[in-house]
């Protein structure tokens, strides 16, 4: 059985390395749920000037078609002005990328950035389109068949766990 | 018999009328709209999600509102938008609904909105679509407006909250209006403990305790410490027949004026789907006052029809 890092210390890690990179154009942009729960985290450690940013990708993303809409969207709230900011986007696993390829869609609509980095608790590989994380936890081999999860229990504490095993 | 809204997986395929819809299809609907809500404040008002999809407006009654509404929603969903004024097409010509439908399924529609004359002509055209075609129905006869009945219970949830604390009243032309009997079904179906309604014996369908409303004549006793007051249009041109004596008599007993909103609760908010007919059943100083949340109804109509439109077509 894989054995998976400690989340937390995982957040740590993040927090020393995106500290050295923060400007004042910096803005943090967390994706529902897991990417929220992530951001919502980091932010307060960051001592940005703009207030955390949350996006849900509903509309946004590329299987509608064949899903139909996700139920329970949550409502894209972003209190800053995203023209010319250095956005931090966050998301808790990165996988195929589509997640990342709706997100960047949808900021588009808000404006354009001066730049966008993506900053994810795991990489777990399997990427279908060509997007990588710019700050990354850790990487993490999937057995076939399984699936990587971020979970967040009652106290707020993250943890990284193998489902379908 | 199963319902013909849903699909066999019990998703909504059609929206029809909100009578018989359950509680969490409503709340995904709203819940839905909420999101919207804040696509509709962003410099871009607009999402991707139905590109390539073709939404047909049918209006075999006409109506300017409604059908701009649905208009802007599908355009903001990137859908492409066809307006059918029918009453000046085909159908003057002999052509049958269905016929109509078909010719319009042919040039690959997605989604038709269709507002009728007649209670049931939207269930008609739903039996016989294809699988992959939705129908909204913007209002038909008498008999229901669910995008209406739906937008007002989302302002309501918006500044209310919770339902299941709430005295809702609804006054005036209860008889003719599909508006009222699509909110009765849908503040019923979420717990909404007091609904009443207010209005002359001849403006009141009969039976209409049946629905789970009270029933009130004296508009002074109902709108006692009522949360929500929703005024109808009294609706001049379905008037058949001599039901009221005259419009400025209404406006006497049935028309909501500041001293007759001061009985409802003071942090009450006044509702109305429009058009209003101001100084018959909704004065000026009401509709412009502070408790008058009648143009966010419109603002937030069309964000639950991008809801529904949405919700149905990837179903």
């Amino acid at each position: 059985m894989t054995t998976l890092p400690d989340a937390e210390t995982l957040c740590a890690k993040l927090v020393a390395e995106l500290r050295s990179v923060i400007k004042p154009s910096t803005a943090m942009i967390g994706l529902y749920t897991g990417g929220a729960w992530l951001a919502k985290k980091l932010h307060p450690q960051l001592g940005l000037s703009t207030p955390l940013g949350l996006m849900d990708i509903a509309f946004y993303r590329d299987d509608y078609h064949k899903q139909g809409l996700h139920h329970d969207p949550k409502r894209t709230r972003i209190a800053f002005e995203v023209e010319g900011r250095d956005l931090l986007l966050v998301d808790d696993i990165l996988y195929t990328g589509r997640t990342v390829r709706a997100a960047m869609n949808e900021l588009f609509d808000y404006g354009r950035p001066a730049s966008i980095s993506l900053v994810v608790l795991a990489d777990r590989g399997g990427r279908q389109l060509p997007i990588c994380a710019q700050y990354c936890g850790t990487r993490v081999e999937v057995p076939e068949g399984q699936r990587l999860r971020m979970k967040r229990n009652a106290e707020g504490r993250l943890s990284l766990e193998l489902e379908g095993a | 018999m199963r319902n013909p809204q849903l699909n066999p997986a019990g998703e909504l395929q059609h929206l029809l009328s909100i009578e018989g819809l359950p509680r969490a299809i409503l709340n995904q609907i709203l819940d839905t709209a909420d999101s919207f809500v804040g696509v509709t404040e962003r410099e871009v008002k607009k999402v991707p999600i139905l590109r390539g999809k073709s939404v047909f407006n049918l209006f075999f009654e006409p109506s300017t509102r409604t059908r701009t509404t649905f208009e802007i929603a599908a355009k903001r969903l990137s859908a492409d938008v066809i307006n059918l004024n029918i009453a000046a097409s085909s159908q003057t010509k002999g052509e049958s609904l269905l016929d109509t439908v078909a010719n319009l399924s042919a040039m690959q529609a997605d989604i038709f909105i269709v507002r009728h004359v007649a209670s049931g002509a939207p269930y008609l055209i739903a039996r016989n679509v294809k699988p992959h075609e939705h129908v909204v129905n913007a209002g038909d006869g008498r008999h229901a407006h669910p995008t209406q009945g739906l937008l007002d219970l989302y302002t309501i949830r918006h500044y209310k909250k919770d339902f299941t604390q709430l005295t809702v009243a609804i006054v005036g032309d209860i008889l003719h209006s599909r508006v009222a009997r699509s909110l009765i079904h849908g503040l019923t179906t979420l717990g909404t403990p007091e609904v009443r309604v207010i209005g002359p014996q001849t403006l009141l369908p009969t039976g209409v305790e049946s629905l789970g409303v009270k029933v009130f004549h004296d508009m002074k006793k109902g709108l006692v410490d009522a949360d929500v007051v929703v005024m109808l249009r009294l609706q001049n041109e379905r008037m058949r027949g001599a039901l009221l004596p005259s419009a400025q008599e209404f406006n006497k007993y049935y028309g909501l004026s500041l001293d007759k909103l001061a009985l409802a609760k003071p942090e009450a908010i006044v509702m109305h789907p429009g058009p209003m007919n101001r100084g018959v059943e909704i004065d000026s100083s009401v509709a412009d006052g502070p408790h008058s949340v009648i143009l966010p109804q419109v603002t937030y109509g069309i964000a639950v029809r991008m809801a529904v439109m949405s919700i149905i077509a990837g179903n």
